[in-house]
């Protein structure tokens, strides 16, 4: 492969050209409704230059970032997840016909307009996310058919985070600030003079890199990219410790903590619905009012609606409390005997657009604090009973 | 009061039906549907009627047996879909629910007033008699009950839609489920899955906007949010609200007290989620059946 290269900030442009010349629905980072979000994008002008983001528990504001700094903000709003793995997803359709009823399969290819889909500034955190949801939707007995089709054709652009948000903690998960392997091409924005750093990782990426403006990088540009990981891992605004999760998650099923997290959680379903490896889904069917055209479509559902747990007869999880141990159980823990890897890749998106500002990183402290309490308070009756009764 | 003024009887209707249409109805074999009103505004129904390009596949399956709105033609019941708007504010909508529940095979409320009485609940909040004294000239002359109540509290309800006005959507959703003969689709999490399944960017976290979707249930498709308001909460509560907790985050966030409290009463105030988010209800003690005033 060709080593990294150098692309000045005009060859943004380039990119997006080649791209849309390849065929690609090309998606990047834009300012809408007071939010950095992902959106269709033919201009390079379009980019947030000179746009941060100021993220908190349940709090998300645009500020001034660094002045012609386009990537210096920390997560879209919403991850790839929406664009791959699509909230409403129509799966086929049936029509009544004189002697019973005929399926139409339907493919993502069958839309109308339909162009393979490049995203152009994948941060590291959603970079590790899409791998999970390869993992999940792809890694195993019954591939999910529609994902695939996306996935397959999907170009990556990756870029380093150079200002992680408040709520970010990658770097505490191993996911970030500097992109793991799984997109097309890595950007890493360097300053003093204003360039990119291009690195292609795959055949694909490769290709596209060949048709860039580029100079090859030297050592003093691959060093300025190392200085900037390192400075964006400081700057992280949370973390999380993850040795002990397998174990701790499961071990507190009956803290006192689940209670009081109910007490704030709104059971909105905020947290899963911007969480980039959340994946589960309903099935609903929706005839037309003569009843001779049937739709199947998946829709996003969540582990936080009431009937997501559904079993015949009844609701299984009718209090929220039993809902957020669910999320945080599986997310943290049981995701790993499923899938072999934690189902958090630290975006900080399930904390920043929860509307009462729960926090993941902090209520997995308090729970783990809980647990030492316990523990050491039945460690020390034990000896009473131990030293009482022999 | 003005609200529950409207009253047509389901035996009187019937018994006007013009002869002929009767005859002509007498060979129909389309499923009949009867839209009712009591105390509301009318537009729910209207809802139905600006579903212009559906209610022509719709003429051809069911026949419109009782529309006040849209036709003057009435046909005796039974009646084998009935769509009721407006909530029991009166001795005589009372008695008149039950005869058209009688009549009807599936009955399906809509809208706010029907499925948690409607803005007019808010008299069950207060002294009704001070009210009719503070807005009537001669409040001697009204006849009502102290509590504006939903349908459901009078009789049993097949399917419930929500909303001030209802979502057209929905309703073309339970008329065709009725007429499969198949449960509706009728989501009963938070506004907030539609904000995230369209998404809108929320306004609540990117601009501190209040917005009480969490608790709301969705069917509107989010709406509001998508044109950058909060959502006020018109289709009453989702499934498992949890509106004291929403209330104190407003609390939180700046908002007064009062207008925390408003912001749970209006359209949906007789939901007990909302009546009770802000704190216990006051007063309690206004007897169900009686009227404010001879
Ligand atoms: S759990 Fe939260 S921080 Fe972790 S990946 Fe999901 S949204 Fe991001
Ligand atoms: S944790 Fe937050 S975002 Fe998730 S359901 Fe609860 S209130 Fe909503
Ligand atoms: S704008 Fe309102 S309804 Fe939409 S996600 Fe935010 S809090 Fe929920
Ligand atoms: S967003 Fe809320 S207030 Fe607006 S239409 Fe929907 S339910 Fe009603």
């Amino acid at each position: 492969m060709a080593g990294p290269a150098i692309l000045a900030p005009s060859g943004l442009q380039a990119l997006l050209d080649v791209l849309r010349a390849r065929g690609y629905r090309v998606l990047g980072p834009q300012v809408r409704d007071g939010a950095i979000v992902l959106a269709e994008l033919a201009d390079a002008a379009a980019l947030p230059v000179g746009v941060g983001d100021a993220q908190a528990p349940g709090r998300y504001r645009l500020r001034d970032g660094e002045p012609d700094r386009v990537f210096g903000f920390a997560t879209t709003a919403q991850s790839p997840k929406a664009v791959l793995f699509p909230p409403d997803e129509l799966l086929w359709r049936g029509r009544r016909t004189a002697d019973g009823f005929s399926i139409e399969p339907v493919a993502p290819a069958d839309e109308p307009d339909h162009r393979p889909v490049a995203v152009l500034g994948v941060r590291g955190c959603d970079v590790a996310a899409i791998g999970i949801h390869d993992r999940v939707l792809l890694g195993r007995a019954h591939v999910d058919a529609h994902y695939a089709a996306r996935r397959e054709e999907a170009f990556l652009v990756a870029v380093t985070c150079s200002a992680p948000g408040g709520t970010c903690f990658c770097a505490s998960v191993g996911t970030g600030p500097r992109p793991r392997a799984g997109s097309d091409l890595v950007l890493t924005e360097l300053t003093e003079p204003h360039r990119f750093l291009v690195e292609a990782t795959t055949a694909a990426g490769e290709a596209v890199l060949a048709e860039l403006p580029t100079a090859p990088a030297t050592a003093d540009d691959l060093a300025a990219a190392d200085a900037l990981v390192e400075a964006a891992t400081a700057q992280m605004g949370r973390s999380l410790r993850t040795d002990d999760l397998h174990e701790l998650l499961p071990a507190s099923a009956e803290s006192p903590r689940w209670a009081a997290i109910a007490e704030r959680c709104l059971a909105c379903t905020n947290c899963t619905a911007v969480c980039p490896t959340c994946f589960c889904t309903g099935v609903e069917d929706a005839s037309d009012l003569t009843g001779d055209l049937d739709e199947r479509h998946r829709v996003w559902d969540s582990c936080f609606s009431l009937p997501y747990s559904y079993i015949h007869g009844g609701a299984v999880r009718t209090w929220t409390a039993s809902r957020y141990r669910q999320w945080l159980t599986h997310k943290l823990a049981s995701w790993q005997d499923q899938f072999g890897t934690s189902g958090c890749v630290g975006c900080g998106r399930c904390i920043t657009w929860c509307p009462a500002g729960i926090d993941l990183t902090a209520e997995v402290a308090t729970i783990r604090e809980l647990a030492e309490a316990h523990d050491a308070v039945a460690a020390a009756s034990d000896g009473d009973v131990l030293g009482g009764h022999r | 009061m003005a609200m529950g003024g409207r009253t047509v009887t389901v035996a009187g209707r019937a018994a006007g039906a013009d002869p002929a249409a009767a005859e002509e109805v007498g060979r129909d074999r389309r499923p009949t549907l009867a839209v009712w009103k009591f105390a509301s505004c009318d537009g729910c129904q209207l809802t139905l009627l600006n579903c212009e390009a559906e209610l022509l596949a719709l003429a051809d399956r069911v026949r419109v047996a009782y529309f006040p709105e849209a036709t003057r033609a009435a046909v005796a019941g039974p009646y084998d879909l009935s769509l009721v708007e407006g909530s029991i504010t009166t001795a005589e909508d009372a008695e008149r629910i039950q005869q058209v529940r009688a009549q009807s095979r599936i009955l399906v409320t809509l809208g706010a007033c029907a499925t948690a009485g409607g803005i007019q609940a808010l008299r069950n909040l207060a002294d009704v008699a001070e009210l009719a004294a503070a807005a009537y000239p001669r409040p001697d002359r009204l006849a009502f009950l102290a509590r504006s109540t939903p349908i459901a509290s009078h009789v049993t309800v097949d399917h419930e839609l929500h909303g001030c006005p209802i979502d057209r959507g929905q309703l073309l959703e339970v008329v065709a489920a009725v007429l499969q003969g198949r449960a509706p689709r009728i989501p009963s999490g938070s506004v907030c899955t539609e904000c995230k399944r369209r998404g809108t960017v929320c306004v609540a976290v990117a601009d501190g906007l209040p917005c009480l979707g969490p608790v709301t249930r969705a069917g509107c498709g989010a709406i509001c949010p998508a044109h950058h308001r909060g959502c006020y909460g018109c289709f009453g509560p989702q499934d498992t609200p949890n509106g004291r907790s929403l209330a104190s985050l407003l609390g939180a966030a700046g908002m007064a007290p009062t207008d925390v409290v408003r912001a749970f009463r209006t359209f949906n105030a007789g939901a007990e989620p909302f009546r009770t988010a802000t704190g216990p209800a006051l007063p309690t003690s206004v007897p169900d059946a009686a009227g404010g005033r001879p």
